[in-house]
């Protein structure tokens, strides 16, 4: 498959993502400027920064005070989780150069990554060229982030109570589709199960320790449920 | 923008792309075990459950709201029935999104 297939079948193959990115999008922008960032400052996250859940998280600390210093540590703590979605994908990108390493980690998302690494697991297609798909994929979410932001910001200057509309429930629409599809067999159940229970039960744990601490039980679950699964019938072979 | 916003967004760029760069960056040289590698496969559900699922049942931020007045805890059930059942993704963010607003609609 040529370069610009892959580069089309990427961008064509994120439009459900997009689905959810523009309500979340928009409520981003919407709620930045109503936080009290200055507009440009709203549209400069979106750009450099490009990360959904910490830029709203991120908003909402404005909004109540917060320093920078917990802020910056916060951010550190919801994007954490992409460290793990770069560890993933690292076998399909070690190839290349850092010239096309480095943008692609910038672009590197929860939409891309689910929409990416399926691809790389599924599609026969040879290795080399895939890169243009994930390239695709990127710059689908990219562009349309930043265009939603700036509807969000005029749409927020225009309808100030844009922002108690429930735009937010499109992110956990998105997760939601991403997450459940993954849910094959009883390991990934229980890390299911354990993160969503010890994220409610440590809720109210400060600067979002309860999401870190739940991602890191639910992972142990899982673990140990798959190598319990794995003992208790050792002949069998493992469905992938 | 003021120097506290400057500060913001620099700071959070920085170590957004530290996090999604490091691995890549180091590639070559980095070779997981076993243990890490099966790990990391359970990771992106972990994470994003423990995301979902506090905003489904508390979306105020704080007491469980297990009512159906909370379109947030039926919004979230439409969208992962309608997950389970078709495991098509662009069904289930249209069709959780228009369960959400249209039980807004109804009981808000």
């Amino acid at each position: 498959m040529s370069s610009s297939r892959q580069f089309l079948l990427g961008m064509r193959d994120t439009i459900p993502m997009l689905v959810g990115a523009v309500p979340f999008g928009i409520v981003y922008g919407t709620l930045a400027v109503s936080s009290g960032l200055s507009v440009v400052a709203t549209l400069a996250m979106s750009l450099l920064v490009f990360a959904g859940s910490a830029q709203f998280v991120a908003a909402s600390l404005v909004a109540s005070g917060t320093s920078l210093t917990v802020i910056l540590l916060t951010t550190l703590i919801v994007n954490l989780r992409h460290l793990l979605y770069s560890a993933s994908l690292l076998p399909f990108v070690r190839h290349l150069p850092q010239r096309w390493r480095a943008p692609l980690a910038f672009w590197l998302t929860d939409e891309s990554f689910a929409v990416v690494h399926r691809h790389y697991l599924l599609d026969d297609s040879p290795v080399e060229r895939k890169h243009w798909y994930f390239l695709g994929s990127c710059l689908a979410m990219y562009s349309l982030w930043f265009a939603c932001t700036l509807i969000g910001v005029l749409l927020g200057q225009a309808l100030p109570s844009l922002g108690d509309w429930g735009l937010d429930f499109a992110m956990i629409a998105t997760f939601i589709g991403i997450v459940v599809p993954l849910l094959r067999n009883r390991p990934m159940i229980v890390a299911a199960l354990v993160a969503s229970a010890v994220a409610v039960a440590a809720h109210g744990l400060p600067y979002k320790l309860g999401l870190m601490l739940a991602a890191l039980l639910g992972v142990c679950a899982g673990v140990i449920s798959q190598r319990l699964a794995e003992r208790g019938k050792p002949a069998q072979e493992e469905a992938a | 923008m003021s120097s506290f916003e400057i500060g913001l967004i620099l700071g959070m760029a920085i170590i957004t792309f530290a996090i999604r760069y490091t691995l890549f960056a180091v590639g070559h040289r980095v070779r997981f075990s076993p243990l890490v590698v099966q790990a990391l496969t359970y990771v992106p559900v972990a994470v994003l459950s423990a995301i979902v699922v506090p905003v489904m049942l508390m979306p105020e931020g704080e007491g469980l709201q297990l009512s159906l007045h909370n379109h947030y805890l039926v919004g979230g059930v439409a969208a992962i029935l309608i997950a389970a059942r078709w495991r098509n993704l662009l069904a289930t963010i249209a069709g959780g999104i228009l369960c959400f607003f249209l039980w807004r609609w109804f009981y808000g």
